[in-house]
C-alpha cells in the first residue's frame, strides 16, 4: 500500500493505482459474496433437507433452521430411526453469485414465450422505454426552460418559485393522480419519470446557466451580440460541456422513479418481473434483473463519460 | 490643456514636434465625447460615488491612458464607455451620437483573459464579424489577415488554452479590432503578465495603432506603461472619482524603450507619482487597522 498513490487528502491517482482500485471496488465485493456462499462455515443458517429420513413432517428440498434440523436429528438417533440429511444453506433470499450468473446468463441464451414480458429481456425492453420518453419528455421541456430561466432572471423570479414548490412533492404521490388522468398502462408511468425529473432539472441547468462566466458574456456583448445571437453563440456553448454533465446526473434520477412507475396502474417492466419472481421466491432472477438495471446504467453513465471527453476537448484540458 | 511655463525640466514643456504633432490630433474630429459623467453605486443603502463629473474628448487616432490610485474608479469608468454599466448621470458620445448599452462601435480588452474557449484563435476572431451578419468565408479571411497581423496565425486552429497569456491578450486584441470599432477600451490588459511580456505588448500595441485607424482609451495603474504609450494621460484621484489633472506627455513618436530613462519621462512620471501618491487623501483604505501585530508564536526570531 505504501507505493500506491491517491492516499492524501485531494492527491492525485496514478494510472496504475487507479486500475487496481477500479478492479478492487468491483472485486471485493464478489469476493465477499462468493465467501459467504461458497465457505460451510461462513454463516449458512439454515438446512436445505435432502433426505428427511424417518422424521415425517420433514421433505426433501425443504429448509430450516439449523438448530431445528439438529433437533430432529437427535430425535431420529434416540428414536433409532433413520436420521435425516442436509447441507448447510444460506437463506433462499441470498443466491450464490454462481446461481445468479447462470439465472443471468439463461436470461439471454433462453427465448421465454409464455405470455407477454415473461424473459427478462422483454420485460426490460419495455422499462428502457418507459425511462427515454420520461425523460425526453422532461428534457424537451426542462433543458430550454432551465437555460432561459438561467439566462433571464424575470423568467427565473416567475418561475423558479413553484416549481421549487413542486419538486419538494415526492413524485411518487402523483401516482393515483396520473392514473385517474391518464389511464392504467404507459402513459401515467411515463408522467411518473417526468413529474421526477423535470423539477430538478429545471432549477439544475439554470443554476449551470447562471454560472457561465460573466466575462465572456460582457465580452460577447461589446462585440456586438446581443439577443438569439449572444445565447446561441455564448451562452448555449459555454454552458454545454456542463449541462451535459447535469444531464447524466439527471438520467441517473429518472431511473430511480422507473420502479415507482412501473408500480403503479398495471406493473409492467423489469418491476413486475422482479415482483413476480419474488413470490416464486426465484431469488436467483430477481438478482440478475437488479444486475442488468446497474449494469446498463452504469454502461450508459460510462458511454456519455466517454463520449463527453471527445465532445467537449476544450473543457477537459483547460481544467 | 495649456502647453508650457518654463522651468527647466517641466513635465509641461512639450518639445517642439510633441506640440506641433498634439496641435494635429486636436484638430481631428473627438471621437469618444464624455459629458458630466457620474455614477453613484447603492449598496445596501449605502451610496458610493464612484464616479462625479467627468469631462474628456477624445480625438479620432489618440492613444489617451488613464491612471489613478486603486479604487479610484478607472474600471469603472471604461465599463460605462463600453456599455457594461449604466452611468447615474452625464452621457457618452461616439461620432457626436449618443450611446446607450455596448456595441460594436467600443471593443474591449479586459484584464481577465475572455477568449471564448470553445472557440478556435480564428473562430475568437471570427465572432464579432459573425455577430455583424458577415458570411462565414469572409469572416474567415479577415480574421486570418488579423491574425496575420498580430504574428499568431500559426496558432490559428489552436484553442486559446493552448496559448501564453501574453498571446492571449493579442488575439482577445485582435478580436477586439476585427470588429472594426472606432475605439477600443482597454482596461489593464497586461496586467496579468510578467514584465517583459508586458513591454513587448507595449511595443506590439503601438506598432498595431500606428497602422491602423483606432483611438485607444487604455487603463492601468503602471505609471511607465502610461507614460510610454500616452498621448495623453487622464489622472483621476479617488473618493470621489474626479478627473485630478490632464497631462500631454512630452515624448516623440514612435516611443523606443531608450526614452524611459530621458529627463522628459522621469519628470512625467515624478510628477504623476506625488499626484497619485499624495499621503494626504490617502484612500479610506482597505489596510486601515491591519498593521502586523506581534506574532508572539514566532517571536523566537532573533532581531
Ligand atoms: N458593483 C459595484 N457596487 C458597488 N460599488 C462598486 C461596484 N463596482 C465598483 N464599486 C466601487 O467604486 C469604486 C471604483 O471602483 P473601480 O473598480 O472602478 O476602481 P479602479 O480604479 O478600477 O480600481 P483598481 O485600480 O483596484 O482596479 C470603488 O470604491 C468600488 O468599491
Ligand atoms: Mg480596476
Amino acid at each position: 500500500m505504501s507505493r500506491m498513490s491517491g492516499w492524501a487528502l485531494y492527491g492525485k491517482v496514478g494510472r496504475k493505482s487507479r486500475v487496481v482500485l477500479g478492479g478492487l471496488s468491483i472485486l471485493l465485493p464478489l469476493l465477499l459474496w462468493s465467501a459467504v456462499s461458497y465457505v460451510p462455515f461462513i454463516w449458512h443458517p439454515q438446512v436445505l433437507v435432502t433426505d428427511p429420513g424417518g422424521e415425517d413432517y420433514l421433505e426433501e428440498g425443504m429448509r430450516m433452521k439449523r438448530a431445528d434440523f439438529e433437533r430432529a436429528v437427535q430425535e431420529m438417533h434416540a428414536a433409532g430411526q433413520k436420521a435425516p440429511e442436509g447441507v448447510a444453506v444460506n437463506p433462499v433470499y441470498l443466491p450464490s453469485p454462481g446461481g445468479v450468473f447462470s439465472a443471468f446468463v439463461q436470461a439471454f441464451v433462453q427465448p421465454d414465450s409464455r405470455g407477454p414480458e415473461k424473459s427478462i429481456l422483454q420485460a426490460f425492453w419495455h422499462s428502457i422505454q418507459i425511462i427515454f420518453w420520461g425523460f425526453v419528455i422532461s428534457s424537451v421541456i426542462g433543458v430550454p426552460l432551465g437555460v432561459l430561466c438561467g439566462a433571464l432572471p424575470a423568467l427565473s423570479r416567475l418561475v423558479e418559485p413553484s416549481v421549487d414548490f413542486l419538486r419538494y412533492l415526492p413524485a411518487p404521490a402523483f401516482g393515483a393522480l396520473m392514473v385517474a388522468i391518464l389511464g392504467i398502462y404507459d402513459a401515467p408511468k411515463i408522467a411518473i419519470i417526468v413529474i421526477g425529473t423535470l423539477f430538478q432539472q429545471i432549477l439544475v441547468i439554470s443554476n449551470t446557466t447562471r454560472k457561465l462566466d460573466f466575462g465572456l458574456m460582457e465580452a460577447a456583448r461589446t462585440l456586438g451580440a446581443r439577443g438569439k445571437r449572444l445565447m446561441f453563440s455564448v451562452v448555449v456553448p459555454g454552458i454545454l460541456p456542463d449541462l451535459y454533465r447535469d444531464q447524466r446526473i439527471l438520467l441517473g434520477w429518472a431511473w430511480t422513479y422507473l420502479i415507482v412507475a412501473e408500480l403503479i396502474g398495471t406493473s409492467s417492466g423489469i418491476t413486475w418481473f422482479i415482483t413476480q419472481q419474488a413470490r416464486y421466491q426465484h431469488f436467483a432472477n430477481v438478482y440478475a434483473a437488479m444486475a442488468l438495471i446497474g449494469i446498463v446504467g452504469l454502461g450508459t453513465d460510462m458511454l456519455l463519460g466517454f463520449a463527453a471527453r471527445f465532445l467537449f476537448r476544450w473543457k477537459q484540458e483547460t481544467e | 490643456m495649456s502647453a508650457g511655463n518654463g522651468t527647466t525640466v517641466d513635465y509641461r514643456v512639450l518639445p517642439s514636434d510633441v506640440a506641433e504633432r498634439m496641435a494635429r490630433i486636436k484638430d481631428r474630429d473627438v471621437v469618444l465625447r464624455v459629458e458630466n459623467l457620474g455614477k453613484i453605486f447603492a449598496q445596501r443603502g449605502r451610496e458610493t460615488v464612484a464616479l462625479e463629473d467627468i469631462n474628456m474628448n477624445v480625438h479620432r487616432r489618440e492613444f489617451v491612458c488613464v491612471v489613478g490610485p486603486s479604487g479610484c474608479g478607472k474600471s469603472t469608468l471604461v465599463r460605462i464607455l463600453a456599455g457594461l454599466e449604466q452611468a447615474s448621470s452625464g452621457r457618452i458620445l461616439v461620432d457626436d451620437k449618443p450611446v446607450d448599452g455596448p456595441g460594436p462601435d467600443r471593443g474591449m480588452v479586459f484584464q481577465k483573459y475572455t477568449l471564448f474557449p470553445w472557440r478556435t484563435v480564428c473562430q475568437n476572431v471570427m465572432f464579432g464579424l459573425e455577430m455583424a451578419g458577415i458570411s462565414k468565408d469572409e469572416s474567415r479571411r479577415q480574421a486570418m489577415q488579423w491574425l496575420q497581423a498580430i504574428g499568431l496565425e500559426r496558432f490559428a486552429e489552436s484553442l486559446p488554452h493552448q496559448l501564453s497569456g501574453g498571446m492571449q491578450q493579442r488575439v482577445a486584441i485582435a478580436r477586439a479590432l476585427a470588429a472594426q470599432p472606432r475605439v477600443l477600451l482597454m482596461d489593464e490588459p497586461f496586467s496579468a503578465l510578467d514584465a517583459q511580456t508586458r513591454v513587448r505588448m507595449q511595443t506590439h500595441l503601438m506598432e498595431i495603432w500606428r497602422k491602423i485607424d483606432i483611438t485607444i482609451v487604455f487603463i492601468t495603474h503602471d505609471l511607465d506603461e502610461a507614460i510610454y504609450l500616452a498621448d495623453r494621460i487622464l489622472v483621476l484621484k479617488a473618493h470621489p472619482g474626479r478627473v485630478e489633472e490632464v497631462i500631454e506627455v512630452p515624448l516623440s513618436r514612435p516611443r523606443r524603450a531608450e526614452q524611459m530613462t530621458s529627463a522628459e519621462f522621469q519628470a512625467t512620471k515624478a510628477h504623476l507619482e506625488s499626484l497619485i501618491h499624495t499621503p494626504a487623501e490617502e484612500t479610506p483604505d482597505e489596510f486601515e487597522g491591519t498593521e502586523v501585530p506581534l506574532l508572539t508564536l514566532v517571536t523566537d526570531v532573533v532581531e
